[in-house]
């Protein structure tokens, strides 16, 4: 009888052992997408192997490369906060001139992304390297301890954007930065969450097997930022697609009116308040006293769906 | 046979890199020093350089994508000047740290404010702690020979630095002048093809490069670079011999003239070393004992070649185009704790002179050479002397 083959391979990439926080979802992000990789790196070179991977300065790069150990089996370089994309293009670079078959992997969390690393990222798109960059994002800066940044949600708090009597948390909308990329009209753009590993999966892997550059932005909840017990970040970020504040959804050669969505209700009804994603956060407690700011938060919600052309309702 | 060209400081900086077959080139233009990326797309577009030619959107990302490629294992260069190096800053120090033996080609410019394009070293010298080897160029032949060397003695394995070489902007970057061009094989030769041993990224041979270093290994990690630094005095000077050998062009790491009876020596880098020599032979036929010596190798610190200048002359006399603010020159703090438990000293003089591209001319020089005779007969007066100052519009 033929064995199936498993839906996700068992290599492993990043190696037990490394000291992410217990529950954490972006280690989650690290160890799916380098099985992705792998498997899109066996299918179109023949080997596993093939690829290299820069990371910026964050919580991943911290907890995965302490001298002198790494959790890292596969050929790594980390070099600063804001140029992850331009190291990787010089990775790249070198690749090309060395002959060597495969495609780079650029980590980098929603600070180094969305904010201090824009500018390196859009470079890069912009120039079209081979590279897959992956902006995990778990919605504020957690490695120096959960200050806001522009990927931090409306009305969350953060130690920058705190709750008081002048504020309701975090007071500006959340950035896309995977509109931005878009933006670049790069072969592939695509969101994808720890909820739905399979998505997940099958975008990294995606993204991997085309030439050119492709950009993700993935949520993965942060348990000591977002003030959640570690055994519910995967509910967590489940609750962020049912209630539409995470939408899933691909982006192939900047086409925006032609965006493919994963899980989005076919009537456009969200089925499951915001409000039960909220309340399962503790940056988010302060809020559920005040429906004023929950009913902008919708707002903002709704118009962010908009903009990637869908009308929707949230009870 | 080595060619004879009549070029430009860039266009030198530009052949250098053809020379050394760099595989990857990461470049963003700024004034004075754009000609260098311009020549070797060039270069790169006819053929002539098979390097991959990353055209980043800042000085930031050129350097850290030199970073990534260097750190893949190939030879890596890239060219700036000015604000573009001083954007640079943070990723020059991880480029040391991680040991990786890029080549950068500079112009020197004057920093901002006021915005200014023209010459002098404050740009390269802010960077002296980032370790960096530092070269610095008199000539546009220099600037050639020094890229070539500095490639030779940061892929030393005693070495693995990264290395810049300075050339003056406008008054070498954009100032035609005779140049030989070495022959490739000679090039070839004398570089070697580079095949690191401590950086790569081969999926066969996985290694994690830039990790994090606990206060448990930082200081060891910065303690091998200052090895590796001072191993570099050693492979300079070796490097310079063979370069002496193979192309017959002699560099030292102080270069001296007319010192050996000279009572003041003025001692100054880059450019300004050529208006210093005629000045010394000008004067010299006048029966002033002073002689000149030119510092080609700033990072490291030619300690040794400065302490046995000093045995000769009453006094050092630093003319620099840069300054500390709150201390005075830079090259002047170095000779000074270059000599600082040495016996008997001469006396040291702090000359700020000829900043943001202002003309060092031969009354300057008088004016310096004036304060540095009466220092010997009536001693020293000021800690730091600017020269040439228009002080009717202070």
């Amino acid at each position: 009888m033929a064995v199936r083959k498993p839906p996700i391979t068992t290599r492993e990439y990043w190696a037990p052992g490394h000291a992410a926080c217990a529950g954490c979802g972006c280690a989650i992000i690290m160890r799916l997408a380098t099985k992705a990789f792998s498997e899109a790196m066996e299918e179109k070179y023949g080997d596993p192997d093939a690829f290299a991977i820069a990371h910026a300065t964050g919580c991943m790069e911290v907890v995965s490369a302490v001298f002198p150990y790494t959790a890292w089996k596969a050929p790594w370089i980390h070099v600063a906060f804001e140029n992850a994309a331009a190291v990787a293009s010089g990775v790249e670079a070198a690749w090309k001139k060395l002959g060597y078959k495969g495609k780079i992997l650029a980590f980098g969390g929603d600070g180094g992304t969305a904010d201090i690393g824009l500018q390196a990222l859009s470079g890069m798109l912009e120039r079209r390297h081979n590279v897959v960059y992956i902006m995990y994002d778990n919605e504020a800066y957690m490695n120096t301890g959960i200050q806001r940044s522009s990927s931090t949600p409306y009305g969350a708090w953060t130690t920058t954007s705190p709750p008081g009597k002048y504020s309701i948390g975090e007071d500006k909308p959340k950035k896309w930065v995977a509109l931005i990329a878009a933006a670049h009209q790069i072969p592939y753009v695509a969101t994808a969450s720890i909820a739905d590993p399979y998505d997940l999966y099958r975008k990294v892997k995606k993204a991997a097997k085309i030439d050119g550059p492709a950009f993700l932005q993935i949520h993965g909840p942060c348990v000591p930022g977002w003030r959640i017990p570690p055994e519910k970040t995967v509910e967590v970020a489940k609750l962020a697609i049912e209630t539409g504040v995470w939408p899933l959804f691909e982006i192939e050669n900047g086409d925006i009116r032609n965006i493919k969505f994963q899980r989005f209700p076919k009537d456009g009804k969200f089925k499951k308040p915001i409000e039960e994603y909220l309340k399962l956060q503790g940056r988010f407690k302060h809020l559920l006293k005040n429906p004023e700011a929950i009913q902008e938060l919708k707002e903002q919600i709704k118009e962010m769906w908009r903009v990637l052309g869908k009308e929707v309702e949230l009870p | 046979m080595p060619m004879k060209k009549v070029m430009k400081g860039n266009e030198a900086a530009a052949w250098a890199a053809k020379l050394a077959k760099p595989k990857v080139i990461a470049a963003f233009p700024i004034t004075p020093s754009t000609l260098v990326p311009e020549k070797i797309s060039e270069f790169v577009a006819n053929g002539e350089l098979d390097a991959e030619f990353i055209k980043v959107e800042s000085e930031h990302s050129a350097i850290s994508a030199c970073v990534g490629a260097s750190a893949a294992g190939v030879r890596t260069f890239t060219a700036t000047a000015s604000q573009g190096l001083a954007l640079m800053h943070e990723i020059l120090f991880i480029a040391a740290g991680m040991r990786l033996p890029i080549v950068m080609a500079i112009g020197n410019r004057a920093l901002s404010a006021p915005i200014n394009i023209w010459n002098d070293w404050q740009d390269t010298i802010s960077e002296r702690d980032t370790g960096w080897i530092q070269f610095y160029a008199e000539n546009n032949q220099e600037a050639l020979d020094l890229i070539l060397i500095a490639f030779k003695v940061a892929e030393d394995e005693r070495v693995l630095l990264p290395a810049m070489t300075g050339f003056d902007a406008f008054i070498l970057t954009h100032t035609v002048e005779p140049v030989e061009i070495p022959d490739q094989e000679l090039v070839d030769e004398f570089l070697g093809e580079y095949k690191p041993k401590h950086a790569y990224l081969d999926p066969k041979r996985p290694i994690t490069q830039g990790t994090l270093g606990f206060p448990a290994h930082y200081m060891e990690a910065r303690y091998k670079v200052w090895e590796a630094m001072e191993n570099a005095r050693e492979v300079i000077k070796e490097a310079f011999e063979e370069f002496e050998k193979k192309f017959g062009r002699k560099y030292q790491m102080v270069e001296e003239y007319k010192t050996d009876d000279a009572e003041i020596i003025m001692i100054t880098m880059g450019s300004l070393a050529g208006t210093l020599k005629e000045f010394v032979d000008k004067k010299r036929e006048e029966g002033v004992k002073i002689g000149a010596a030119k510092i080609t190798v700033y990072r490291p610190f030619p300690i040794e070649e400065i302490r046995a200048l000093a045995k000769k002359a009453k006094v050092l006399a630093i003319l620099e185009k840069d300054v500390s603010f709150g201390s005075g020159g830079a090259v002047f703090a170095d000779v000074a704790r270059s000599l600082i438990n040495e016996k008997e000293k001469p006396i040291i003089l702090d000359f700020i002179i000829g900043l943001g591209g202002r003309d060092v001319t031969f009354e300057q020089l008088e004016e310096a050479l004036g304060i540095a005779e009466k220092a010997i007969k009536e001693g020293v007066e000021e800690d730091v002397y600017w020269i040439g100052l228009r002080k009717e519009i202070l």
